[in-house]
């Protein structure tokens, strides 16, 4: 045990008291992320450098999805959290624990189901999870106990004694998500849980990852499906070539997607309006209007509000948003390389 | 609890996994040595072995013994933990180790666990196997148990480092093939050294394995080629330079990490 300086001398009763308190509310205390990533880098050996600089941030029990198509550099920045890929530079923090000081702390908080199935394919299937509870330090008898939960939550039970190359593609998953619950981490982390998976286990999966955030773990899940994001998550951030090009709430990045902008070319001169009902406009020049039109507003409230205020509509061009091109763009390029 | 207790933990059950594993496949672990043995024993021991006669002084049955045994340690402790830890790479289940809370030295020393768990049972084994060809009456049990167990824990660090270079299965096989068994037929299990011209004998010196059965044979029997002192500085020494490098390479995560 670690002594406090000055416990030896006589009290300077102050400098002892916000000593143990540093305990009590570690430095930071307030403010700590589940998750800290600072410009994080990394470069593989062949030279191929597949983070440039990241930074995210996720809070303590947040639903948060790291969104990106293949080859984006999710698995890399997942790899780098749970150890299993060295980072070149940047910062890392979970829970407050750096990854640089106390990588024991920041691996006792995470659980990992990985992209690839990553088990002794050999192994009865509650082996596989009561010795990754070893791993984390629990005896024998309670690792059996939390096995046994975490086995029963994922209605594996039943199939325990069996070697887990007999598991289905499905099961294998969801051996996966018992495994990595088994020593109740703070911070769960899934990269692409649900690829490859039919759409029915895909939808027990969500109401099962549901069920768990709401009962206070975080969780971190990569995937290149916008819906999955979508219909999970709260907050957000877009990965692309290993930049991330968009870190926001859910809300805020679904409003943004679903405004539609328009681009109009007005007949009368423009510079005399100024106002346009509910409708967030800005004038590009004395004849051209670039309109936003959000969900649960339409384009012929927009042409009424024109026509009442004396406008001419003489052409009309759709203008893609960024995001959505960004997100077009992304579908494409991942789209091409599933082709390959 | 401490760290300590956790990391106790972490040990056993690398170490029952090891051992479950080679125990699930006895077919493919514990009885070839056993098998192999006999057959030595059967042709150079009784059939061969008859016509040579003595040598330093002990039958000639009697003089192989020893090197048989620590041949079948070396071979098992090498083998099991370059294949186990080969195939958790290939697999990826080591994985489960990198991500887990557990000191470099604590995986380390679990898979060494399993591959001397391994040695120790063919060990007793191929001696039960021996005891029906040869009357075993052991010199020095301390000796004998100390050389056995030194020999077998270095064999598994060597395995270990094998299986950290490895990246397919013809490379855990080449070392095995083309190293250890040469070196283990060259290490004095059949012959004497001192049978060789003087050329040979000092060429021989250079082989590690030589120093491992020579002191082995001293617990047994009593006779050695080199002094035993020696002996056991050689296989410390090693013991610690293969130790270092296998943590050195766990370290920096190679074969292992990107
Ligand atoms: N071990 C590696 N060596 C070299 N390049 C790699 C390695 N692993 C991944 N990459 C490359 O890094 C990029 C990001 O990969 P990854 O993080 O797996 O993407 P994602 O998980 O978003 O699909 C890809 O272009 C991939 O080819
Ligand atoms: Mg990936």
């Amino acid at each position: 045990m670690e002594q406090a300086p000055g416990s030896a001398e006589k009290g300077d009763l102050w400098l002892r008291c916000s000593y143990h308190l540093r305990f009590a509310f570690p430095p930071g205390a307030v403010f700590m992320n589940a998750l800290l990533l600072q410009n994080l880098r990394k470069t593989y050996r062949n030279g191929f450098e597949a983070l440039k600089g990241i930074d995210l941030e996720v809070a303590p029990g947040d639903f948060f999805a790291l969104l990106g198509p293949n080859g984006a550099g999710k698995s890399t920045a997942i790899g780098i959290v749970s150890s299993l890929v060295t980072k070149t530079s940047g910062r890392v923090e979970v829970f407050g624990h750096d990854l640089d000081r106390n990588p024991e702390a920041v691996k006792g908080c995470i659980g990992l189901v990985p992209q690839e199935f990553n088990f002794n394919q050999w192994e009865p299937v509650a082996e596989i999870v009561v010795n990754q509870a070893g791993f984390y330090g629990i005896p024998r008898k309670q690792a059996w106990i939390k096995a046994e939960r975490s086995l029963r939550q994922l209605e594996l039970w039943d199939r325990r004694r069996e070697q887990a190359v007999s598991l289905s593609g499905g099961m294998k998953r969801r051996l996966m998500i018992a495994r990595a619950l088994v020593h109740e981490p703070r911070l769960l982390i899934l990269d692409e849980p649900t690829a490859g998976v039919d759409i029915e286990i895909r939808r027990s999966m969500w109401s099962f990852l549901t069920e768990i955030n709401l009962r206070g773990t975080t969780i971190i899940l990569t995937t290149h499906y916008l819906e999955e994001a979508e219909s999970l998550c709260r907050n957000i951030a877009i990965i692309n070539q290993g930049r991330i090009a968009e870190h926001s709430s859910m809300k805020r990045l679904l409003n943004q997607l679903h405004n539609q902008a328009f681009v109009l070319s007005i007949e009368q001169d423009l510079t005399r309006i100024d106002e346009l009902g509910d409708y967030r406009w800005q004038r590009l020049d004395e004849h051209t209007l670039e309109v936003e039109v959000s969900r649960g507003q339409s384009i012929n409230g927009l042409f009424q509000a024109l026509a009442q205020r004396g406008l001419e509509v003489t052409s009309m061009r759709n203008k893609q948003n960024r995001l959505e091109q960004l997100f077009i763009g992304m579908l494409n390029a991942s789209r091409r390389r599933d082709a390959q | 609890m401490t760290r300590f207790t956790s990391y106790r933990i972490a040990f056993q059950t690398i170490l029952t996994k090891e051992i479950l594993r080679f125990c699930r496949i006895w077919i493919q672990t514990l009885l070839p040595p056993a098998i192999t043995t006999a057959l030595y024993f059967i042709i150079f021991g009784h059939l061969i072995g008859e016509r040579i006669g003595e040598m330093d002084g002990v039958r000639y049955i009697d003089f192989i013994v020893p090197g048989l045994i620590l041949m079948a340690v070396i071979t098992n402790s090498y083998s099991n933990v370059v294949s186990s830890f080969f195939s958790s790479k290939y697999q990826r289940h080591v994985e489960e180790l990198l991500i887990s809370p557990v000191p470099n030295w604590v995986i380390l020393s679990g898979y060494v666990g399993g591959g001397l768990a391994r040695g120790v049972l063919v060990g007793i084994a191929v001696t039960a196997v021996s005891l029906l060809f040869s009357d075993l009456d052991i010199r020095s049990f301390g000796w004998t148990l100390a050389v056995f167990v030194l020999t077998s824990i270095l064999f598994a660090l060597a395995g270990f480092i094998n299986a950290v270079y490895a990246k397919s299965f013809d490379d855990i096989s080449i070392v095995p093939t083309f190293v250890l068994t040469p070196l283990t037929y060259l290490g004095g299990v059949f012959y004497s050294i001192s049978m060789l011209p003087g050329f040979w004998q000092k060429i021989s010196l250079a082989n590690p394995v030589l120093y491992m059965v020579n002191a082995f044979r001293y617990g047994l029997l009593g006779v050695t080629d080199i002094p035993i002192g020696i002996a056991l500085a050689i296989i410390l020494l090693f013991i610690a330079g293969l130790t270092a490098f296998s943590l050195y390479l766990l370290n920096h995560g190679v074969g292992v990490k990107s």
